[in-house]
This record gives C-alpha cells, structure tokens and sequence, in this order.
C-alpha cells in the first residue's frame, strides 16, 4: 500500500538475533560476535553521544575495555542528562521477594505490556541481563533504599504483579545516572574518555557508506569542529519534546536522530509515544513544561472523579458515595496499577465527559486519605515526601490534606532509530542505544523499564556487540579535505547562516509552541485518520511559516540559545510530519498509539495483528518518506488481546 | 503582577558586565521563575535584543543546571528550592528583584547568567567514584548494608551538583559538595577500599581549581536546595586528617 504521504519499500530484517532456543539467543550471539584483542583496542576510536543512563555507562564500559572513546553531551555536566530526572525506578528479575518472579516472566509481561509489538529475542536479552544491572549498580555505592536487614528492598510498579522494582526513594534515575557519571569520570581521569560538554552534535559524517564521525558545535564559542572515528554511538535520548509541553528537560531534543536519519538511518515506529498518567496538570499558558508525579504514587493515591459532571465542589465535600473510583470500577484486578497507557486515556475519558477537575477541567484527583488513614502520616512521608513537596512547591497546595490533581502528559517515546540485535542502525558503524532507539519497549513502555533498558543497553549489550564490528577497524584515517567532511560541515554552516540571516519577526519558541499543540491535538492520547491528515496540512503550513518568519539574534560564535533551539525546532517539523505519517498509516490501535476507529465495544484500544505485526521503519525521502517492514514474529508470548479487567 | 527586575549582562568572559533593567508586567503568581524569565526573553527578542541567557534544563529540581543569585541568594528566598522550582507566587506585586549569576572565583561567568562549574566535575574525576568496573559485581545481596547508612548515604547523594554552596560562602569553598560525595561514599561497605585515596585526591582536585577554604559560616548548607547539612563537611575533615595522616 502507497499514498501520498509514503511509499512502501523493501521488506527488513534483523539479521544478528542467533535462532534457538530464546534462552540461548544472547549467550550464542556474544560467542558468535568476534572480538578486539586488548591491544588493538587502542587503536580504535569510537565517538558516544550522550551521557544520560545509555551513554555514560557505554562511554565509561568502552573506556574500561581499552578502547579511545570521545563523548559529547550539550549540558554542562555530563551529569545532567535527563536520566537524572527518573523518578520511580528500575526493574530486575532477581526474584528476592519470593513472588514467583524470574526472566521469563519479566519477558512475558515486557511483551505483553509492549503490547506485541516488539521483538522476543530483545526483550528476553534485556530480562536477563536486567540481574547484572542491579550488581553493578550497587557495586558502584549506588544508595538503593534497603530493609532493615540490611537487604534491597523492593516493590511494584505500573502493571507488574510482582516486586522487581528497585528503587532510591523518588530518585532512583539520579541515582542510577551519579553511578554511570562516576565510572565516566573515573575513565576521564584514566584518559581513555575525552569528555566534551557544552557541545551538540549537528551532523554525521558517513564516507564509503559507514559512519565516521560527527560535526559539533561548541556552544560557548560557536566553533565548529569535526571528530573521526571508526563507530558512532547515538545515545541521544527520545523526542517527546516534539510537543513543547512534556516531562522532558528543556535540551531534549531529537537533532542527532534526525540528521542520522536524513543521511538513511531508518527511524522506527515514531508514532509510539508513552503518555504518562500522573503530571502536573498545565496551569497557563506561560507553561514552560510539565512535571511528573512518579507513578509509584498509584500504588497507595486512589484515582477518582466526582460522578456528577460540573461537580465543582472542593474535593473534601464530596461524599464517598458521590466519587467514581473509575480505575477501581472498570479494572478490578488491576485497579489503580493498570499500565500507563490505559490509565492514561481513562482519564481523558472522564474530562472528555465533563466530570474533570481543576482549571479548564483538564485533571483527576489522586487522593491519599485512605493510605495516611491506613499507613500513618508518617509512612505516607517517608515513602513520597520529596514527590509531596515537589507538587506544593509547583502548585501551592498541600497534598496531605487536598487530593492532588493529575493529568496525563507526553512522557517518553518507544519509537527511535531503527536497529538490529546488535543495536546497529542500518548505516555500518552507526549504534543506538537507550530511548533513542525503538527496540525493546514496543507500541507501550512498563513502568520502571527505561532505566533498564537504558544501562542494559550501555553496560551490557553494545560494549558486547559493537566488537563484532570494531573487529574489521581501524578504518582508513579520513582528513579534513574528505569530501565527506566537508559537505557535512557546510550543511552545518549552512543551517546557521540561514537562521541569523532570515529576516524574521517570530520566536522560535512561539513556533515550537504551535507545533506541540497540534501534535498534542491530533497525534496525542488519541488519533483520527481525519485528525492526522489535518495534522499533516497543518505542520507543512506550519513548517513555511517558521522558514519565513523565524527570528534568531545574536551571532553564531558566542553562546546563542536561540541558534540552538532553531535548529532543534526546524527538525522537530519533520519528525512531527512523520509521526503523523506513521500513526495515520497504522489504522490499529496498539499500546500507546491509540486509533479511534479500531476500539472494542467497551472502548479499549483493538490491535489488529493480520496487518501490522510488524516494526515500521521509515527511510528518508526527498518528496515522501519510505516505508520498511520488519515482521514480527512470537514463538513465545502468543499475542492476545491485553485485558486489565 | 508587575515586577521590576535588575539582571546581569555581561556579553562574554572577557567583557566587563553590568546591572541592566527591565520592567515586566502581567506575571501569573501561577508561573515559575524560569518562566517569568521565558516572558522577558520572547519579549526581548520581538524588540530584536539579545535575550537573557541562564543554565536550565530539567526544571524539575533534579539536574542542578539551574543557578540564579535572586536578591543576593543562591536559588532566591525559598528554603530547600532550586531556581526552576520557586514559583512566582513567592514574590509581590511591584517588587524590585535582583538576579545575578553564581560568583565565585572558581565558577567564571560564561555569558549573563550562565558559569562554568567544570571545576565540580574534576573533583568528581579525582576520585569521586568507587572503581568497579562493569561486570565484575559481585550480587546484589553479597553485602547487606544497614538501613541506617543507606538512608544516610542516599541523603548525601541527593546532592545535584548546582553550586549553590560556593556561591552562598563566602570564601567560595566547595565543601559541602566534596563533603556531600565524600559521605556517600564513605557511608557505603562498597566505599571504604579507596576511602582515603579518595579524600586526598578530591581535596587536592578543589583546591587547585581555585575554591576557597571553609570557616563555618554555615551558608553553604542554608543555600542548599537539598538540605545536604554541615555534618558532611565535619565527615570530610575527619576523613581527611586521617588519611592526611596514614601518608605521611
Ligand atoms: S551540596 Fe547542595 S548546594 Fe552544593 S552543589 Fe550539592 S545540592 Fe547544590
Ligand atoms: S533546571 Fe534542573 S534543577 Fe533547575
């Protein structure tokens, strides 16, 4: 099938994931992967961008092993990727709780809550490395919370039946991320990782059709440079910030992702958002970004509406019997832990109806009487204080004694840069790992998954796999005069020129605004085949404008935080096209990506597995982007429809 | 409402900077400081001047890249608050509010509001870290560590690397931060093998980045968004004095 929008093209394949038994996948594809002897090591140079959770710990794991690495990160510490931010924590299959938990079974859920829309081999790669993590955290002095015995205490999380989750208070990202930032900095000093902070990569150079380096900006003098390599880890992080407003630190951005994939990296899924149920709702429009509430707090707040719509009482006047415990009601065996996804669009459900509440209706009430009747003032403070005065601090109320209000808000993208068992993109020498690639998470991401996934994939899986292709290195140098260096500088300066020399009257900001709104309308919590080909019309329209009308002062060789966000906002239009392309292509509902047209009677989201079990992989085109699929295939976890009744 | 606010420019490192202002009306008490600061700037760029450039980036409190004196106080007059996270509501209607940039001879001024802190991550680089490197962890539950010492280490690691401590001391001593990172550590089993190659290196690390001594005033812990308190430094001058001593 092609339209307007796209063209199909060839079918994909993983290549790299060994059959045999799902058990042995992992343990033959390290045997089968070939390997750098420790001396050649040196020799070889491999460039990481990123130095959130996926980053550092590749960086830091690469340096340990011998190789030359080169790491890049835009904030002034590599300590303050957005990993930090990582509230509620991280998944292992260690089964210390007795509760019937192993690899298998974090599999089977991770498939499932993924809604069968990821790749069995990866994900039972990331159940068992899942254990490792864990001791190497802790062997790192990362302060995990405890029992009084002194073991790992442990609980759950989002949609799990068991208590795998491992957790530093509402910190546990921080945590996880001073731990991977130490071993970095530990490998700075030893001089195996050259550490540059404050640049942003702009461009990828790719010469004979392998990856070889990037073009960054320095963003204090505006001097731009160029680094070579043999292999180039994108460790970038999600693109949620498509939508202005989401839980992502300002920075984030998919500039790296996106110049990857205009020189062919495919970008898979993109219309995979995770919208997360418990945030801050907006309060204005001077709203600069959202903030979550950890979802942990579902595991003692209750969720509820009044039942009347228009109830503008405050929340204390309402009597029990007037309140809709509406998760309770509709998922008994779940309750308020069903998956984010569905806990997400029930609430949109209940504001659409009129029964929200808050300024402008947009909010549900997560209430904590019953848990401070129950547990104690004091047990409820010890286990959410910090996340209860944050919301004072934000709001000026005090959750103690009013329920906190909530809202749902764009949380973290499963979609990325395609990739294979390898975490190698479709470009030789071109690796992606942690949120910016797509693989392991699905059409939904489980709660307390991404940090998993994120040091899985930097500690354990690409030191492992990215020898197989360092093996065939080091590469021919490539100087300066490269044609492919220098064209790769010249877009850069390209780009910049065009931006302090458009004779513009808009902000850049005014611009991202629009963009988010339509994407938050259109390709949000629900989509419309109408919706989405609105949605298209309107950001090409959109995307002109900016073109036209956007203004940057300043000048390019100094610190020029307008410069930056242009350049991130101008290729923020183009993902924000494709994500409509994709969502309005997939006419299922699946996961996150929630389609109107394909519900159940009682309105939970309807996959339909005849024609879209598979990975959709957009190449880059000129005129219309290519579609590429990539089957999927489940020997282990048989798709059924997810019920959280 | 209506704030008058006096803020530093300085165009870059080697430019002497000064106290500009801006009037600025239509403030929601709903907003946040960043955000009031967003306003200014959208409104500045319209009228074709160079916005205002400052650190930011989670605005949630946790990454520690925001850094604003207000009137003179690191983070601005909320106890146990980043800049991001202080809210407009704190402030009245017509009042005069000063922000600045950390100062701190260890910390030079970028641009406007925006310093280097490079100086924290070469502390952290000697010897900030437990050395185990990947996959040589033993499990998990191989060493239970009392409750006690956990809850402590983790309320020492709950520092985010602002800064705040320096630029509220007066000597711009970074004693709470090393103090911060040298108790977590040193709290954990995990810690005590390079407890006092640790200590040594650290210390030497900060004061050859040019961070000032500390005499107790006590300002550093006041500053602190993370309420890491004095006790940490008494920890590291301890640590110190013994490993100081076992070199010798
Ligand atoms: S000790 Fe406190 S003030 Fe100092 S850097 Fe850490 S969090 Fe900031
Ligand atoms: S912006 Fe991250 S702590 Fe303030």
């Amino acid at each position: 099938m092609s339209t307007d929008f796209y063209r199909e093209g060839e079918p994909i394949a993983d290549t790299k994931a060994p059959a045999g038994p799902i058990s042995e996948r992992w343990e033959k594809r390290r045997f089968s992967g070939r390997l750098v002897n420790p001396a050649n090591r040196r020799k070889l140079r491999v460039i990481v961008v990123g130095t959130g959770l996926a980053g550092a710990s590749a960086a830091a794991t690469l340096g340990e092993l011998g190789y030359r690495v080169a790491n890049y990160c835009f904030q002034d510490s590599a300590r303050r990727a957005h990993s930090i931010a990582a509230q509620g924590g991280i998944n292992a299959a260690k089964n210390y709780r007795n509760d019937g938990d192993s690899v298998h079974r974090l599999f089977y859920d991770t498939v499932k809550g993924g809604d069968f829309r990821s790749r069995e081999s990866n994900v039972h790669r990331l159940a068992e490395v899942s254990t490792e993590i864990i001791d190497q955290c802790v062997a790192q002095g990362v302060p995990f919370a405890r029992e009084y015995g002194g073991l790992l205490d442990n609980r759950s999380f989002g949609g799990a039946q068991v208590s795998r989750t491992f957790y530093a208070r509402g910190q546990t990202g921080q945590q996880l991320l001073l731990g991977a930032y130490q071993a970095l900095q530990r490998q700075v000093a030893a001089g195996t990782v050259d550490l540059h902070t404050r640049h942003e990569m702009l461009e990828l150079v790719i010469a004979d059709g392998k990856a070889r380096g990037i073009v960054v900006r320095d963003l204090v003098t505006g001097e731009i440079s160029t680094e070579i390599a043999d292999a180039v880890v994108l460790a970038t992080g999600g693109y949620g910030n498509v939508f202005f407003l989401s839980t992502n630190a300002k920075g984030c951005n998919v500039t790296a992702s996106w110049r990857a994939h205009r020189k062919g990296a495919y970008f898979a899924n993109p219309c995979y958002t995770q919208i997360h149920p418990t945030c801050i709702p907006q309060s204005g429009e001077h709203q600069s970004k959202l903030t979550l509430m950890s979802e942990s707090l579902r595991n003692d707040g209750r969720v509820w509406v009044p039942k009347r719509r228009g109830d503008d009482r405050a929340p204390g006047d309402i009597p029990e019997a007037e309140r809709d415990y509406y998760l309770e009601r509709r998922y008994p065996a779940f309750g308020n832990l069903v998956p984010r996804d569905i806990a997400s669009r029930a609430a949109k459900m209940v504001c659409d109806e009129g029964r929200g509440v808050g300024p402008g209706g947009l909010g549900v009430y997560l209430d904590f009487a019953d848990a401070i009747k129950r547990l104690g003032k004091k047990a409820v403070e010890a286990k959410y204080g910090n996340l209860f005065d944050m919301y004072e601090r934000i709001t000026g109320e005090n959750p103690y004694e009013r329920p906190m209000r909530i809202y749902p808000a764009v949380h973290y993208t499963m979609g990325g840069l395609w990739v294979d068992y390898d975490l190698s993109s479709n470009i030789p020498g071109l690796f992606v790992t942690g949120e910016a690639n797509f693989s392991d998470h699905g059409a939904n991401r489980l709660g307390a998954s991404a940090l998993m996934q994120g040091l899985s994939d930097g500690y354990f899986v690409l030191p492992n796999t990215i020898s197989d292709y360092l093996a065939d290195g080091p590469f021919e140098p490539l100087g300066e005069d490269h044609e492919a260096v220098v064209a790769a500088r010249k877009e850069v300066d390209d780009r910049i020129a065009f931006f302090l020399n458009n004779d513009g009257d808009r902000t850049v900001d005014s611009f991202h605004r629009e963009l988010g709104k339509i994407m938050w309308e259109y390709c949000g919590m629900e989509r419309t085949d109408e919706g989405l080909r609105k949605a298209i019309g309107l950001i090409r329209g959109l995307k002109d404008e900016f073109y036209r009308r956007v203004k940057v002062t300043g000048k390019a060789e100094e610190l020029n935080q307008q410069l930056e966000k242009a350049g991130r906002v101008a290729d923020f239009f183009e993902l924000g096209e494709l994500m409509c392309i994709d969502a309005l292509h997939r006419t299922e509902s699946c996961g996150g990506h929630f389609r109107a047209e394909s519900q159940t009677e009682d309105g939970e989201a309807k996959r339909d597995d005849e024609h879209f079990s598979y990975v959709a992989a957009w190449e880059y085109g000129e005129d219309a982007p290519v579609l590429h699929k990539e089957a999927l295939e489940f020997e282990y976890v048989k798709p059924t429809q997810r019920s959280y009744k | 409402m209506k704030l008058s606010l006096r803020i530093w420019r300085q165009p870059d490192a080697d430019t002497p900077g000064k106290m500009v202002s801006y009037e600025i009306d239509d403030v929601s008490e709903d907003a946040s400081f960043l955000e009031m600061l967003d306003v200014l700037n959208e409104r500045l760029i319209a009228e074709g001047e160079d916005p205002v450039a400052f650190d930011h980036d989670c605005r949630e409190g946790i990454c520690g890249a925001c850094s604003l004196m207000i009137d003179g106080q690191a983070h601005g007059p909320q106890a146990a608050t980043t800049t991001c996270q202080l809210h407009m509501r704190k402030f009245k209607d017509g009042d005069q509010i000063d922000v600045e940039p950390w100062r701190a001879g260890a910390f030079p001024v970028i641009k406007d509001l925006v310093v280097d802190r490079t100086a924290f991550d070469r502390i952290i680089q000697a010897g900030g870290y437990i050395s185990a490197p990947t996959g040589t962890a033993p499990d998990a539950h191989a060493v239970p560590v009392p409750k006690q010492d956990a809850d402590a280490a983790f309320s020492a690691a709950a520092c985010i690397g602002c800064g705040a401590c320096v630029a509220a001391c007066p000597n711009g001593s970074g004693m709470l931060f090393m103090g911060a990172k040298v108790a977590h550590l040193g709290l954990m089993p995990q810690g005590q093998p390079e407890r006092h190659t640790r200590v040594l290196g650290m210390v030497a690390a900060h004061d050859e980045a040019g961070f000032g001594g500390c005499t107790n005033t006590g300002e550093c812990a006041a500053a602190c968004p993370k309420e890491i308190g004095l006790d940490v430094i008494g920890r590291l001058n301890r640590d110190f004095r013994k490993a100081a001593a076992r070199a010798a």
